[in-house]
């Protein structure tokens, strides 16, 4: 293990968009006086982000090529006991791998974000908390103990919500953000448990040191219970990954979360910070590893949710929406390849979906642009004469979002459905289905989306809200001078349209160049532990894998490429040449229809039952249990026994000796009588 | 001949004279005072009698006692009368009824 990583360059790589941030975000904002204006508060934010992204492709490099490896604690913060508090750096593949992404994607979306945010009060704002959040990510990524792990896991939540909710005067972004944070909490709830339980068994958070220990885990059982600890450990890790990663049926915050402005739609709920479960859970594979009961559970919550939150994008209108159910469902898709054990084809398809997914959100922040703050796809078509760079680039992202072979997608997804078919765990056979029925899903609704949006008929001037200005993304008062030119749409600026071109790129051919390395290779191979042994998908998968190359021949013969194409050609039927069908179809499945457009019902549930059910059980514990019976009756129950005792008692008290003397004789009779006569 | 049937006969009565002197009077606290002085002393006439049957010193002794603290007793019980007499200008006992809760 060669040490060609020191601490202080990989120290710089979180620190540089944190001092960034600090800098935008005190002095360029009324809280340090508006010292620096936009110009320069993005120049900074961009260059911090810049140098991290630098170190990180530096450091891929050597780790990829020179096999180069770095685990060091670089600060003690406190010792409890025999228990460690650190911050430290691990970096493998998996790390090194993931530090680029993050880098990257938001090095794109900072740039981006010049053209998006152009109009809006909150620019240098903005650019604090994405460079804020860029750090938070890094440090997630980057840790070597589950502490710190949890520090950039609820920083990350943090800065989620605060950009969630960053046009704060609007009721609905607000409402998005509280639930976001609150559905955080209860996956938070369970993570912390998770790490509590390490922490309490293995006595140390630090990864190595934990992972060293995982045999003598396995022995263990839960005190009281007959369930092996390391399930009980893993379920409660998971729980974690489920609110992060937005898997049924915590996922609820997700598509809500498109209140916030489309870059970070793009870097935080698509590209990066969702994807923290599904890192959490592969860097901890060797204890998922030891559980099966809990990798099965894994894999059935991640069909669930690749299945049934695909639905959810067919019907959807508002354009950042579907996106965001198809990262849902994409989110499944991972979920459930971590449950098949194939944790690096899980990171492969991370990897491959931040880029195509991050082009896909900000090519539809950029049609929403062009649009003037239209987000509806019903009042949009045709954009593609106007919009050209965008259009190329959305196309790009469809096509790998949907598995069409060679593009990045394609071998992440493909790869999956394949680990799937060879898990021998219970409940791959319903996960196997519902990712295969989940490739059709996608491409319709992808499809319908594009072909709304890029062809057919211009609808967007019989928008009825057109004249309004009152769309969701579209808060900013200065924007209003668009609606006094024309409706054309236009192309965006160029801050806006490099990143999609620089996105592209990788979405198109990543997944064609890392293949073989990521998952055959042994670049993950002390990042990501399996058990071939009990769990052979990954085997089986290599058996079957002769280059890149083959797999995109071998794919045009397999069921997700005809199911793919299906959806297409049903996309292109139902809204290109006959687009009164879907109309059709909507009156004749009314009652489906409602079920997806209320979806589910999950959410009325959550208000409903579990919110009212707890204000209820609040309102019950408050007025019952603390006024009525610890205020009312011990507190001021005590007083008010010993009032009317004494009122009762004091008519005694005549205030004449002679009834006191009379009282004393009367005891005295009564003692004499009791000793002399009943106690002989 | 007198035996100690008698004089705890005297006893008694010197202390059922003092109990109804407490019941009854409703005039005077001075006869309170008495009432109850006459009491201990019952109790005196008790010891001395047992002590002189049972040839036992120790009766006696306490009735030296109790003749002291009585003393002191009532000189505190007259002072207390004195200030009585002095704020409300009565030692009506039926008037006496500041302890009446």
């Amino acid at each position: 293990m060669s040490q060609t990583l020191n601490a202080s360059t990989l120290l710089a790589v979180p620190m540089a968009p944190l001092v960034g941030s600090l800098l935008a975000g005190i002095l360029g904002t009324a809280l340090g006086g508006n010292w620096i204006g936009r110009r320069l508060s993005h120049t900074l934010t961009i260059l911090g982000v810049l140098v991290a992204f630098i170190i990180s492709a530096m450091t891929l490099k050597s780790v990829a090529l020179d096999g180069a490896r770095f685990n060091e604690t670089l600060y003690t913060w406190m010792v409890v006991g025999g228990l460690k508090m650190e911050v430290g750096f691990l970096v493998d593949g998996l790390t090194a791998m993931m530090m680029c992404v993050v880098t990257f994607v938001s090095l794109m979306v900072h740039i981006y974000t010049i053209g998006y945010m152009e109009e809006d009060e909150g620019y240098n704002r903005f650019f604090a908390y994405i460079s804020l959040f860029t750090f938070s990510m890094l440090m997630l990524v980057m840790s070597n103990n589950m502490l710190q792990l949890f520090f950039g896991w609820e920083a990350v939540g943090l800065v989620s919500y605060l950009l969630i909710g960053f046009w704060f005067n609007k009721p609905t972004a607000i409402f998005a953000n509280m639930k976001a944070f609150l559905v955080n909490r209860v996956g938070d709830f369970g993570f912390i448990l998770g790490i509590g339980l390490i922490a309490a068994y293995a006595g140390t958070l630090n990864y190595t040191e934990a992972f060293a220990k995982t045999d003598a885990l396995a022995a263990l059982t839960l005190p009281g219970t007959s369930w092996m600890l390391v399930t009980v450990i893993s379920i409660c890790l998971f729980i974690g990954a489920m609110g992060k990663s937005a898997q049924f049926p915590l996922h609820v915050w997700l598509p809500d979360s498109m209140e916030g402005p489309t870059p970070i739609s793009a870097l935080i709920h698509a590209a990066t910070m969702v994807t923290a479960g599904i890192f959490m859970v592969a860097r901890m594979s060797p204890i998922f590893e030891l559980s099966d009961t809990a990798l099965s559970f894994i894999m059935v919550i991640g069909a669930i949710t690749a299945l049934f939150m695909g639905f959810l994008g067919i019907i959807q209108n508002d354009i950042k929406r579907v996106v965001a159910y198809s990262t849902l469902s994409q989110l499944g898709y991972m979920t459930v390849a971590l449950g098949a054990s194939a944790y690096s084809v899980a990171v492969f398809h991370l990897m491959t979906h931040a880029f195509f997914k991050a082009l896909l959100f900000l090519g539809a922040g950029s049609v929403i642009m062009g649009m003037h703050h239209n987000q509806d796809i019903r009042w949009m078509g045709g954009v593609r004469k106007y919009m050209p760079i965008t259009w190329i680039t959305s196309l790009l992202g469809s096509l790998a979002l949907i598995g069409t072979p060679l593009f990045a997608g394609f071998y992440s997804k493909d790869s999956i459905i394949e680990a799937v078919h060879f898990s021998n765990l219970p409940g791959a056979g319903f996960a196997h289905f519902a990712v295969l029925a989940g490739v059709f899903v996608t491409a319709f609704y992808s499809f319908r989306m594009y072909f709304l949006v890029f062809h057919g008929k211009e609808r967007y001037d019989q928008n009825p809200d057109a004249h309004h200005g009152h769309h969701d993304d579209a808060h900013h008062g200065a924007h209003d001078s668009h609606h006094e030119a024309a409706h054309k749409p236009h192309e965006s600026p160029w801050v806006v349209t490099v990143p999609l071109v620089l996105l592209a790129i990788p979405s198109v051919v990543i997944g064609f160049l890392t293949i073989d390395p990521m998952l055959f290779g042994d670049f993950f191979k002390d990042a990501i532990h399996v058990n071939l042994a009990k769990h052979p998908a990954m085997a089986e998968l290599a058996k079957l894998f002769h280059g890149p190359a083959q797999m995109a021949l071998h794919g045009l013969s397999t069921a997700p490429f005809w199911l793919a194409l299906s959806g297409v050609l049903l996309a292109y039927y139902m809204y290109m040449v006959n687009p009164a069908l879907p109309a059709a179809i909507k009156r004749m499945a009314l009652p489906v229809y409602t079920l997806l457009e209320n979806k589910y019902y999950l959410d009325w549930f959550n208000e409903n039952v579990l919110a009212r059910g707890a204000r209820a059980l609040g309102m019950g514990l408050w007025k019952g249990g603390d006024q009525a019976l610890i205020d009312g009756a011990l507190v001021n129950g005590s007083w008010k026994l010993v009032g009317w005792f004494s009122g009762l008692v004091r008519r005694l008290q005549s205030g004449f000796i002679y009834h006191y003397a009379f009282a004393m004789i009367l005891g005295i009779f009564v003692l004499m009588t009791y000793f002399v006569w009943l106690n002989k | 001949m007198i035996t100690l049937g008698h004089f705890l006969a005297l006893g008694a009565m010197l202390f059922a004279m003092s109990v109804i002197g407490i019941f009854l009077n409703r005039k005077n606290l001075i006869v309170l005072l008495m009432a109850i002085e006459l009491m201990l002393l019952a109790v005196n006439m008790n010891f001395v009698a047992f002590s002189y049957y049972l040839n036992d010193m120790a009766g006696q002794v306490f009735v030296f006692f109790i003749l002291t603290v009585a003393a002191a007793e009532s000189a505190i019980g007259l002072a207390i009368l004195v200030l009585l007499f002095r704020n409300k200008s009565s030692i009506n006992v039926d008037e006496l009824n500041t302890l009446k809760g």
